[in-house]
């Protein structure tokens, strides 16, 4: 086709200038954070008398042990769950409850953190509260989140079980292979991987999570010794401290800005791997 | 002969029962989100009228309505579709025509738009807040939360973009090449006609999207709650006003429950939107 260098240039530009945005956010968080780095040895993060930003104490380990809690037992929770539920939907519900099913699912999902949030200041806080004062607490954060991303679960594992072909279900079929059968033998094993780079990519969220966490978890600088305790994670950490912050205090935000980088890399990296061609 | 049928007995039972269990997980588990969202209506209906819609927030938002918020919240999506969407059609369009699949490039750009949608939101708030409001002096204004958040759904657009293009049919380009239309004149004249619908449902989503964040817009847009003079004044928007009225507002439960149901109804009318338009996505 005959070109024009003009039109061919501008869409380039574009294209450039989206992944020089990504660069730039990058070089961004990483050199306001660069203050802490040279200024304070790295270990200062762990090994400070506690989190005092004000008097420069920075020990921020309590706050990435709250973010990694926050994320591993809503993971266990709904990817099960998640793939039950897929599985529901493309094996087992008829078919026009298995639309309603994934249209409900994908309206589930595009509730915004704040109102689970909300949900859990107005019920869940309160009701655990009669058991475990204060309630606002490690376990609260568990149960939103998990039902945050249960939705997401169930739409990513829904795809890839879309993927199967279907000449292996009417293989099984003819074979007379029980339905739970084919599932747990032919359908599982082939997608197995590409669920699990999903899944981990949606953990990704979990540890990503603002608002509802900052809402329900008690924000208190512990580690966290029984489900009860409040605790603060990273986001949370940066969310109610960034206002305030001066000189030194901004760098460290922008450190934990950088380990939370650095977190959601090694899970995309960990998709990466796990992610295989869908059979043919 | 005998072990052989107790092994078929077991796999019916077993499958029997990994009925029984799917399928009361499934009704089950629906019940949760019901009752979440139920909740909330229970909660915010009877702080839910029409003078609500129609008025400013009074007492820090205890009374009043969520009119201006309305605006500020308009303004906010209408600066961040400003930037994303031409800029997001363009690229789509530059990975679409000008690159080869599996192209080192390409393979670059693919990873980028990758780690840029999965960096959490918290970290384009911090970005904008400092890079937006300090060093380019906007201060919390609407402009810099849209541009903040525009950095956040960008990825988003792009993808939905490209995969739009991707499923433009290939017999379109053989005609366009047969005619020797420019690439120019295909780009403009068939191309974009021809996937104008799911481009129209991506702004869609991208619209929900951006309704639905909070994290990014507490520390760029700021928390005013009077009309916004222009776009370099503060304002609120409304998942902002629910954050703040459940955590700082003493007693605002019920004018947050409230908005939140008008935010729901507003996420559930573009999904409405995003369904009926459009199958292609």
């Amino acid at each position: 086709m005959r070109t024009n260098k003009a039109v061919e240039l501008m869409l380039k530009a574009s294209a450039i200038l989206v992944v020089m945005v990504l660069i730039f956010i990058f070089s961004f968080i990483f050199f306001k954070s660069l203050p802490f780095i040279t200024d304070n040895q790295l270990s200062s993060l762990f090994v400070d008398d506690g989190w005092y930003p004000t008097t420069n104490n920075f020990n921020l380990f309590p706050i990435i042990v709250g973010s990694i809690s926050i994320m591993v037992v809503p993971l266990l929770l709904s990817a099960p769950l998640g793939i039950l539920l897929a599985l529901f939907c493309r094996y087992y519900a008829p078919k026009s409850l298995a639309k309603v099913y994934i249209a409900l699912i994908e309206l589930l999902s595009g509730i915004p953190s704040v109102v689970y949030g909300l949900w859990g200041v107005l019920v869940l806080v309160p009701w655990i509260g009669q058991y475990a004062p204060p309630g606002a607490s490690l376990l609260a954060g568990w149960i939103i989140i998990a039902i945050m991303i249960l939705p997401l679960m169930v739409i990513c594992v829904d795809n890839q079980l879309a993927l199967v072909p279907k000449k292996w279900l009417s293989g099984a079929q003819a074979l007379s292979i029980t339905r739970w059968g084919t599932i747990w033998k032919i359908v599982l094993p082939s997608c197995i991987s590409n669920i699990s780079s999903g899944l981990i990519l949606q953990t990704g969220r979990a540890l990503g999570e603002t608002m509802a966490v900052l809402m329900v978890c008690g924000n208190i600088v512990q580690i966290p010794t029984s489900m009860f305790d409040p605790i603060r994670t990273l986001t949370a950490n940066i969310a109610l401290e960034m206002s305030y912050a001066t000189e030194m205090h901004v760098s460290v935000l922008f450190m934990s800005g950088l380990i939370l980088l650095l977190m959601t890399s090694i899970l995309m990296s960990l998709a990466y791997a796990f992610k295989r061609q869908p059979v043919e | 002969m005998h072990s052989r049928d107790s092994q078929l007995n077991n796999a019916r039972v077993v499958n029997h029962t990994m009925t029984i269990i799917i399928w009361s997980v499934a009704l089950s588990t629906m019940l949760l989100p019901l009752s979440i969202i139920s909740d909330v209506f229970i909660k915010g209906l009877a702080h839910l009228n029409w003078s609500f819609l129609t008025e400013i927030p009074k007492n820090s938002g205890r009374e009043g309505g969520i009119s201006s918020l309305f605006i500020s919240n308009s303004l906010i999506l209408i600066v961040c579709l400003a930037v994303v969407i031409p800029i997001g059609i363009t690229t789509a369009l530059y990975l679409n025509e000008r690159v080869s699949p599996n192209d080192k490039v390409d393979k670059w750009i693919q990873i980028s738009l990758d780690v840029l949608a999965g960096v959490p939101s918290i970290i384009f708030g911090l970005f904008g807040y400092v890079f937006f409001c300090q060093i380019l002096g906007l201060g919390f204004s609407i402009l810099s939360g849209g541009l903040s958040l525009a950095c956040m759904v960008l990825p988003l657009f792009i993808r939905l973009c490209e995969n739009n293009l991707k499923n433009s049919p290939a017999s379109y380009r053989e005609a366009a090449e047969a005619l020797n239309i420019s690439h120019t004149g295909f780009i403009i004249k068939v191309l974009l006609p021809s996937v104008a619908e799911g481009i129209g449902a991506a702004v869609v989503v991208v619209m929900g999207r951006a309704l639905a964040e909070t994290a990014v817009l507490i520390f760029t847009a700021g928390y005013a709650l009077r009309y916004p003079n222009s776009l370099f004044d503060s304002g609120r928007s409304l998942s902002i006003h629910i954050y703040d009225l459940a955590m700082n507002v003493p007693g605002g439960m019920p004018a947050a429950s409230a908005t939140a149901i008008v935010l729901f109804l507003l996420l559930i009318i573009l999904n409405a939107l995003v369904r009926f338009s459009c199958r292609r996505l």
